[in-house]
């Protein structure tokens, strides 16, 4: 059986479950509440929210510990960065076709 | 205070930011202030983790993030009609980037011994769902944009085969929680879970792409919490939660849409059979030219206009917008009834119409404009076939039966511009086309919104 360091402590465990059950509850009920005529950019707004994977993928490129860890994290704020600037810009460029009636077009 | 109190304070204001930013996306009113709080936070992220003491070389991220601007501006301004394949190919590098820290971190901790068997699970958890995620998105990204087949691919024991990789990826990292110097499981693992997401999109068909997007969005979500959980990030679990959250949402909507379960659309490989239905009679329709099509619609009072994705491969948005521009100079109520599954991801109908510059107050969704279908004059079905297909309500032997539909037959008159009498993409029998009160204008829509246009201007003059 492997003996490596302790475990890490329950009660932090426990921190990001409670973190985690909480998020997920409110998400559920506020996209429950979004109109179906924005469900695509909904997506892509949600897409790009979760590209928030980049600042894990920075601390890992910037820590410097080796050549392994540096390389797999440049690739994963590539990544990253592709879905957050993609999404952002597809996102807005979708909303702004939402137009009213009474608005004159152009 | 720990070194890292100025980053925490950053990820805890964009959090807030984010939540905002999705009640903001309620309505069309202040959805662009959404994506304007959503930049905020993820500014106020990036750079609150610039500043964390741990990141000490700016070499690598730089180029990285310079190349990611690089392939994300072009990738924005596809056209809208290839929105879909965007958001796969987005999972994709979202699964990606979580199974790349998920590995670096792995390596990273059993050289240094930090590696623990809480650790060890959640990063098994991440590089499974990780990398299923990449190679599913981008197979989704492949049948939407059509570079592979958009056919079902079914094979036998294909379910069994497919969970016994599964199984197996999930065993064996039960076995590296147990002990994580078994190097040789962790790229066994990563395969596993490559190939399981390739044959988790395989047998799925074309028509259910809407669904299997919304599905991609949930495991895109998760493979982000996954890496919360590795990295001890609350803000990453946050939002990936979040993304979550709107995929399931997604994914239960699309499912009650076309009345099924989820494990019926991952599994069912819907569109492969049927092929051999039987040869039915030849019976009659009645067709129409575009000058009766264009007086019947100046003299109605009121038309819904039915578009299917098919209106959007024959590029036909822009004239439907002339002819909704010419009915409502006459005076005509002209509304656009809007399936939940119309078009290939979630809403993506709307985002083509409202592109055509058609006005949202226009948009009805299905469950609104059905009530209002007997009192209609005219219902115009472009591009559209099984959302309109009777046989839902009626046939039980039908495949779509149950599946909810706009009440076109039930309009005084039907209008159905359609290429030729072959059966749709599914290949079910549309009654509709056969009925008492049914027109059919046979053509390619663009042709013949565009000649109705013609008639309804010449008119005019």
């Amino acid at each position: 059986m492997y003996s490596g360091p302790p475990d890490m402590d329950l009660e932090l465990l426990l921190t990001l479950l409670f973190i985690f059950v909480l998020s997920t509850f409110l998400g559920l009920d506020i996209i429950r509440r979004v109109s179906r005529l924005l469900h695509t950019p909904l997506m892509s707004l949600t897409n790009a929210i979760s590209s928030i994977a980049v600042v894990g993928a920075i601390i890992l490129a910037g820590q410097a510990h080796d050549a392994l860890s540096t390389w797999l994290g440049a690739v994963a704020v590539f990544a990253s960065t592709t879905n957050l600037v993609s999404g952002y810009l597809i996102t807005d460029r979708m909303l702004r076709m939402f137009k009213r009636r009474e608005v004159p077009k152009k | 205070m720990t070194p890292a109190f100025g980053t925490d304070l950053c990820y805890l204001v964009a959090a807030p930011l984010f939540i905002l930013a999705l009640r903001w996306m309620s309505q069309p009113d202040t959805a662009r202030r959404a994506v304007l709080a959503a930049v905020t936070g993820m500014v106020l992220a990036v750079a609150g983790t610039l500043l964390h003491p741990e990141v000490v070389t700016y070499k690598w991220i730089a180029i990285a993030a310079a190349a990611g601007f690089a392939v994300g501006f072009p990738l924005s301004r596809v056209p809208l009609t290839a929105v879909p394949e965007r958001t796969g190919l987005s999972q994709a590098f979202g699964g990606m980037a979580a199974a790349l820290v998920g590995a670096a971190k792995y390596y990273l901790w059993t050289q240094t011994g930090e590696m623990n068997s809480f650790r060890m699970a959640v990063i098994a958890g991440e590089v499974i769902l990780g990398c299923l995620t990449c190679t599913g998105g981008l197979m989704a990204a492949g049948k939407l944009a059509e570079w592979i087949s958009t056919r079902p691919v079914t094979y036998k024991g294909q379910n069994f085969v497919s969970f016994l990789l599964l199984g197996t990826a999930v065993f064996l990292g039960v076995k590296l929680v147990l002990d994580p110097t078994l190097t040789w499981a962790f790229p066994l693992i990563v395969v596993l879970a490559l190939i399981f997401g390739v044959l988790l999109i395989l047998p799925i068909g074309g028509a259910d792409m809407p669904t299997v997007i919304s599905f991609l969005n949930a495991y895109a979500g998760l493979s982000a919490v996954a890496m919360g959980f590795v990295l001890e990030n609350k803000l990453l679990i946050t939002a990936g939660a979040l993304d979550g959250a709107s995929g399931l949402i997604l994914s239960i909507i699309m499912c009650r849409a076309m009345n099924r379960s989820v494990a019926n659309v991952l599994f069912g490989a819907f569109g492969a059979v049927k092929a051999g239905a039987k040869a039915v009679e030849p019976r009659t329709v009645k067709s129409a030219t575009p000058t009766d099509a264009a007086e019947l619609l100046a003299n109605a009072d009121s038309v819904v206009i039915i578009p299917g994705y098919g209106m959007a491969v024959a590029q036909a948005q822009h004239r439907v917008r002339d002819l909704f521009d010419q009915l409502m100079k006459r005076g005509v109520d002209v509304k656009f009834a809007v399936h939940p599954v119309a078009g290939r991801m979630p809403g993506h109908m709307n985002v083509l119409l409202a592109e055509a510059d058609i006005p949202y107050d226009r948009l009805v969704e299905m469950d609104d404009i059905n009530p209002e279908m007997p009192q209609t004059t005219v219902a115009l079905v472009i591009g559209a076939n099984d959302v309109v297909n009777p046989a839902a309500r009626s046939d039980k032997d039908s495949p779509i039966y149950g599946m909810p539909i706009i009440d076109a037959d039930k309009a005084q008159t039907v209008l159905a511009i359609k290429r030729s009498m072959n059966p749709g993409f599914a290949g079910i029998e549309n009654e509709l086309y056969y009925a008492n009160n049914t027109l059919m204008l046979f053509g390619d829509a663009k042709q013949v919104i565009g000649d109705v246009v013609k008639v309804l201007t010449g008119e005019g003059h």
